[in-house]
Order: C-alpha cells, then structure tokens, then sequence
C-alpha cells in the first residue's frame, strides 16, 4: 500500500520541459530517496508534491496521496494538507527560518494554523516537538540567529513534524551541515519515520548518505526517472549506464605521482590568530583563539590536505597562509620568505582557488582579462604575442580552447569555470596553489573531472598543493599527507591513507566514523 | 535590549553636543561681526555697539558658547532682533503648527503608503500593480507645491470644504485646528506616499523569494497569510529607513507648503529670520530641529530592534 504515488509526472515552466514521466512511491514507514545532479529535477519533482512550484508551471500526470489526486485539488484544499499532513523541510536551514520570530513562535504556528488549540497549548505542543527533535535546552524564544546550523534544522524538523504528518519531504536536508551533524540529523529522520510511520521523500544529491538511509531510491537524470527500486538492488545492479556513471565518479580515485622528499616550501610556525568578542555589559571582552599555536610544514611538490567542520578556524588560517590576515604570534614562510613581511614577492609563488565558481569572476571581463589578473603582482607582466601564449597555455593545460579567450564567463559551466579558476592560478606559475573547497560545489561526475585535472596538473608542473575541505572522501583521493583541524589546533596529521585507515585521535575517529559511505558492493565497478 | 538602548542614547547625546557646535561655530565662521551682519552696512556705531553687549559678543567664545547652551536647556533661546520678543515664544507658537503638520503628513503618508505598496507586491507584474506604480511615477515627479495649488483650486475654491489658508488655532477646538491643517498634510504626504509606497513594495518583493517564504507556505499558511505574517514585518526594516529621513524632511522642509497655505510654521520662521538676518533666531530653531530629528532617529534605531531581533544583544 503506498502513501504518496507520483504517476507520469510531467513539468514545464514556460516553453522549457523540466520533467518527463516521472514516476514515485513512497510507503508509509519507508524512505523513498531520489538522487541524481544539479538539473536532473529532483527538487521539482518534490515541489511539485507541495504545490509549490515557480509561476507559468505546468503540470500533467497523477500525483496520487492516500488515493487523492493532489493536481486536481485547489489551493485551499492544499492549504490545509501542506503542513498538516504532507510537510516538507530545505537544504538552508539559516534561510528556512525567519529572521525576525522566535523559534517558539514559528513551530507554534504550524499547530495554530491547522488546529482549534490556544496560543498557550500551541506553545506547549511545540515544547513537547523541540524535546522530541534534541532541542530540550533550547528556550522557545531563541531567535534563529542564536541557533548553530543543525539546532536549525531541528527547528525546521520541529516545524514540519508538529502535526505528525504523513509524508516529510526533506529537500537535501543535510547538505549545508557538517558530516558529524549530518549523521545526527540523518538518526533523527530516520527515528521519526519509524516512530510515526511516516513516508519521507528524501531529495539528495549524495549517494553515500542515500546508501544506508533509504529503503528504496530513484535516480533521475534530465528530467527523467532512469532507474528506481530497493536501494541495495539499484546500488548493486547498476543497470542503467547513468547509474554506473554517477557510482563510479562519487567514488573516484585519481591519480598521484608519488610523494616528493621533504623539502620544505610551506612552513607554518606556532599561528595564532584571535579574535575580540564583542563587549557585553561593562566586562572585558572576550577572546576567541580562531587558530591556535598552529605549526605545521608543506614539502616542495606535496599535496597537503587540511580536514575539519566549519568554524574550527580552517578559513582563518587559509587567509593568514595567503597574506590576507594578520597574526598574533608565529610567523609564516613560503620558501624562506615571510608571507606578512614579503608581500608581493612572496605573493606571485601562490595562487587560490576558491569554492564558489559563480562568484569568484566579474561577469564584465572576458576570459584573457580574467585569467590574467594575478599579473598584477608581477614587476614584468608579459605583453603581445607573449601574453597570448600563456593564456593560451593555462587554458590547454586545464583542458579548455585557446579560442575561449574571448569568451565572456556566463558562456560557461560550473565546471568549466572551475577549470578558469584553477588556468588563472597557473598562470603566474605559482609554487603553491591553495584550494579552498574548489570541488565541493561541482556535481560528481564534473568533480571526477576536476580532481583529474588538479592530478594531471601536478605531474605537468611543480606544483605544491594545500587542499582544504570538508569532504573527506576528496582529501583522501587527492592528497599525500593531511591534517584535521578542530577548535583551532592541528589534533592529527600523517600520511593520508595512514590517518584513514588508522586514525588515532578521539575526534578523527569522529568525523570518520559520521562520513556516510558507499557500501562495498556499489563501489565494485557494476555487476560482475 | 537595555544595553542596545543606552548606546543609542549615548550616540544620540555625541550627536547633539557636535551639532551645537557646529551650529554654534557657523556664526562665528561668518566673515566680520554677527552684529555688523545684522545690522547691515550703514549701521551707526552706537547700535552696533548696544548688539554687540546685547549679544554677548564681547565675551570670549567658550563663555558665549555655554551661556547658549545653558540658557537652551532652561528654555531661554534668547531674544529675537528683529520682533524683540523672547526666541522662545515665537518657537513654541510654531511648532504647535509645524510638528502637527509633520505627524499628521507622516501618518496620512503611511496610512497610504502601506497598503498600497502591499497591494502591489502581492499582485506583482498585474493590473493591480502597474496602476499603483503608474500612480507613484506621478507621485514622484509632481512637485508638492503644484499638488497644494490644486488641492486649494478643488477643494477651497470650488468646493468650499476647506479655506485656502491660515491657520485656525488650536483654542478653536482640536478638530478645527486638524481641519486647517488637512490640506497642506495631504499636499506633504502625497509625494512622500509615492516613494515610500515604491520602497515598501520593492522589499516585500525582496521577501517573497527569500526561503522562509516558501517554509511558510509549505507550512500551510495561503499565499496572503505568508505574506503579512512573515514578509511584511522583514520588509519594514528599509521602510523604517525612509520614514526616518522623510520624517526629517516634512518638519523643517516643509517651508513651500506653508508659503502656499500661509501657515505660521517653523519653516516660515527660518525663512523670515534668514531675510531679516536674525542670526538668534535661525540658531536657536535649527538647534530645535536638530533635537528633533535626532530623537526621531532614536525612535527609528529604536524600532528596527524592536522589528529585527538580530540587532538587539543578548545580555
């Protein structure tokens, strides 16, 4: 008996096809994951469920829940099924929430609107919700700017769950979290499904997590359900080439040369860099300690990975190691030169690349403009006929035309763009290239191809490579050696493959613990 | 919340103590003596000389400048030249006129504003909408003189509802004195309705594509409720903003529209003074209106905590 059953879904927005014939179940009690890449329309699929798609949306098909077509109901019947009985909850729980009301009042209101009760037996409910989703200690008029990122997605969870709906949707609900809280979040669900014998519909773009999470999966690829059934079934046989495709690039293993001999280029002496907390009352302020007495060294021609959750201080230290911060004590030198004291000279040696591929160019300038603008830092930028050759150079070097030169930024991909990014850090042949997340925004069959690339770039030139992420299946392909951050303070480092089989600090064992994996069976290359 | 407040009342005092000074170094800053200013060229040495003792200018400036201050704060604005009656007076019968008009012209301006820049976001790109707008565009460009001269024509003239001008008092009865000030309140608030309209439905807009948005409706709240449960209050932020400064602008700028409606208001007042160089004059009302806008901006930082919790810190 299936609870939600979406039948030859088709959507277009204007005159553009967004869905053919997609077809869904999700049973009581069960998770129903739909998987598949950036465009492959799994979130309007799902909002398509809510009724809640974009303006000059058009639908056609069967969207079947508990026998009722939702497309034929209107807008007032969906009122009152949204939230009462089909909720749903989003990737962002820093902009799901509103701003400006208090958590109380915002789960409170999904029990207001739907039921007779009072304010004050609202607000009792919604205590009783908080409790069940972790947030005992939580006080009901917390603002959601005083909530970290899962005590957020609680919320949103609290929200959504109040009513005990049938069917949660949950649109990519642990994507902005880090991976301890994502395991958390991902207990949670699970516990509730089982609890209220619920349906989840369960969006992602992440194949590990759907691994031990969902009973049953559809991939979707352009609009289309290309492969759907019990997730071990799908993750063992792989019929479908898509399927195959999108296993084998999350599971990617490139390349390396091998390690270089340590010969220093890159070393981090005793960092610490703190921050002032702003002044409450009339007490001294207090101190944060973002980087803390961190020392560390990078060999000429290493790859170096540096691992850990968001505000453990990673970004404060990438921005000391780049010259864009100063520090408190300790001193950092990129072979032998002090990054703060050096500037310029010490600058042209190190390139970044930054994670967002949208942000990080001025869609005014066109490609050679852009690509070259580390020039800047040079005494003697090449001109003419020499200028030309290096772009052209850097652009063949990540796979891209000499001709794309002239091209503007919006002409390209994601990926592509990435591949800009990294040509404009190669062309002021650099010794060190930092990576700042620069993968964790691609799909994973564009990130397979980036992760080549950086391989490939490193057996081309001299390259030394600081890699800093939060995925760790990423560092663990990609770099020689790696450090894991927390709190500020470097708590482990070795050989990568070393620290992965064998982790020997408390919190390594952690994080890898909380990393979803793909199960053995899926990552075998297909069916044999 | 407490500690937020007495930092805004702490900028609101430095804000105060910089404006006298500046106001107070502006008649210094005159070239020559303020005395020979106000009296002009042809003055006799004598007068000049009484002015002088009269303004305090034989003493040195740091004296000068707190007796000013001082005598402000205990309500004495000194004398005026040119009419010879005591600042104060003349300051407290005009603002009687002035700050009722403002708060009048603020509320009908609001009273307009709000709703309509609500209607028109929530029917965005719809007839609905391109009307409001088309009426703004008109609201904007149309100087408020020209709207106060039609308003007279219309409904002094031919209609007879209103008298074209004057002010009735206040000892007529509240609602006498409101009646005269009615006109020139709608010819003030009208433009100011027209921005502030533009700006209410232009953050609103903002809203309705932010995520909490779509939390709302798949909580099960209508398209409307979404909108005035969970946009407006976020949208008030950049309006509170433009209210502040339009607040500002309709008490001491107000001066057109008191030419037109000979209305005895603040603005009149400036303007006679500055004609007649009463130098005391103009120093103690914009000192006035300095005050003033300065605690209006007090009640707007005010307001945006009470609107946005993320700007009050946790004590």
């Amino acid at each position: 008996m299936t609870l939600l059953s979406v039948r030859n879904l088709s959507l277009s927005i204007g005159d553009t096809d967004i869905l053919h014939d997609v077809d869904v179940d999700v049973a009581p009690g069960q998770i129903t994951a739909i998987t598949g890449e950036s465009g492959s329309g799994k979130s309007l699929t799902a909002l398509s469920v809510m009724d809640l798609l974009p303006r000059g949306s058009q639908v056609q098909g069967q969207i079947l829940f508990g026998g009722d077509d939702l497309l034929a109901m209107d807008e007032a019947q969906m009122c009152a099924l949204r939230g009462n009985d089909i909720a749903m909850i989003f990737q962002e729980p820093l902009t799901a929430l509103n701003p400006v009301k208090s958590v109380g009042d915002q789960v409170a209101e999904t029990i207001l609107i739907h039921t007779d009760e009072s304010r004050r037996q609202a607000k009792a409910r919604a205590r009783d919700v908080m409790n069940r989703v972790g947030l005992d200690g939580i006080s009901l008029d917390r603002f959601p700017h005083e909530l970290s990122g899962g005590q957020r997605q609680r919320v949103c969870i609290a929200m959504a769950i109040a009513l005990r709906p049938k069917l949660l949707i949950a649109d990519e609900p642990t994507t902005a979290l880090d991976v301890t809280t994502q395991a958390t979040i991902l207990d949670l669900l699970k516990g509730l499904v089982r609890e209220f014998d619920m349906g989840l519909l369960m969006i992602t773009h992440d194949l590990a997590v759907v691994a031990d999470f969902a009973d049953s999966i559809a991939v979707m690829q352009m609009g289309r359900v290309v492969e759907a059934g019990p997730t071990g079934d799908v993750l063992q046989n792989q019929t479908h080439p898509y399927t195959r495709a999108l296993l084998a690039a999350s599971t990617h293993q490139v390349d390396l040369p091998d390690a270089p001999s340590p010969d220093p280029l890159l070393v981090v002496d005793g960092v610490t860099r703190t921050y002032r907390r702003p002044r409450v009352g009339l007490a001294a302020p207090g101190v944060v300690r973002a980087v803390d007495d961190v020392s560390f060294t990078l060999a000429r021609g290493e790859r170096l990975g540096l691992v850990g959750e968001s505000g453990c201080g990673k970004s404060t230290l990438t921005r000391a190691i780049l010259g864009l911060d100063t520090v408190q004590a300790g001193d950092i030198t990129l072979g032998g030169k002090s990054v703060f004291a050096d500037g310029l000279a010490v600058r042209r040696r190190m390139q970044v690349v930054f994670q967002d591929p949208y942000g990080s160019f001025n869609p005014r300038h066109r490609v050679d403009r852009l690509i070259t603008e580390p020039f800047h830092v040079l005494d003697r930028p090449p001109k003419g006929a020499a200028r030309a050759q290096v772009i052209a150079r850097a652009l063949t070097d990540v796979g891209l035309d000499p001709e794309d030169a002239g091209k503007f930024i919006h002409e390209f991909s994601g990926g592509q763009r990435q591949r800009l990014a990294i040509a404009r850090a190669l062309i002021v042949e650099p010794d060190l290239i930092v990576f700042d997340e620069a993968v964790s925004a691609l799909d994973v069959s564009v990130r397979a191809q980036v992760l080549d690339l950086i391989a490939d770039l490193c057996r081309k030139r001299p390259l030394s490579y600081l890699f800093i992420s939060h995925d760790l299946s990423v560092v663990r392909t990609v770099t020689d050696r790696v450090l894991v951050m927390r709190a500020g303070q470097i708590v482990e480092q070795g050989p990568t493959e070393d620290v992965f089989q064998n982790p020997t600090h408390p919190y390594t064992q952690e994080l890898l613990a909380a990393a979803p994996v793909l199960p053995d069976y899926a990552t075998a290359g297909g069916p044999t | 919340m407490l500690i937020y407040t007495l930092r805004r009342l702490a900028s609101l005092t430095v804000s105060l103590i910089v404006a006298s000074f500046v106001i107070f170094a502006v008649i210094e800053v005159i070239p020559g003596d303020p005395a020979s200013f106000m009296l002009g060229v042809n003055a006799r040495p004598d007068t000049l000389a009484a002015l002088r003792a009269e303004l305090g200018l034989d003493q040195s400036l740091p004296v000068r400048y707190f007796a000013w201050v001082s005598g402000m704060l205990t309500g004495d604005f000194g004398i005026s030249y040119t009419y010879k009656t005591p600042v104060a007076g003349m300051v407290a019968d005009r603002i009687w006129v002035s700050l009722p008009l403002a708060i009048y012209a603020l509320i009908l301006s609001t009273a307009i504003a709000f709703p309509a820049g609500i209607y028109a976001a929530s029917r965005r790109g719809g007839v609905g909408d391109t009307a409001v707008m088309g009426a703004t565009q008109l609201g904007v460009a149309i100087p408020n003189f020209w709207f106060a001269m039609i308003l007279v024509l219309i409904f002094a003239i031919n209609l007879r509802w209103f008298s074209a001008g004057g002010f009735a008092g206040w000892d007529k009865g509240l609602f006498a004195g409101l009646w005269s000030l009615t006109l020139p309140a709608i010819a003030l608030a009208l433009p100011q309705a027209a921005i502030l309209a533009r700006v209410m439905r232009s953050s609103l807009l903002d809203m309705l594509g932010e995520d909490f948005m779509r939390t709302a409706r798949a909580k099960g709240l209508t398209r409307r409720q979404a909108l005035w449960r969970h946009a407006v209050r976020n949208a008030m932020i950049p309006v509170l903003t433009i209210l502040g400064l339009q607040f500002s602008f309709l008490l001491a700028g107000g001066i057109v529209i008191e030419q037109v409606f000979f209305l005895p208001g603040l603005g009149r007042l400036i303007f006679q003074s500055i004609s007649a160089r009463d130098l005391i004059v103009v120093e103690s009302v914009v000192m006035l209106l300095v005050f003033l806008v300065i605690v209006v901006n007090f009640l707007v930082d005010l307001t945006y905590a009470w609107v946005d919790p993320r700007l009050r810190r946790r004590t």
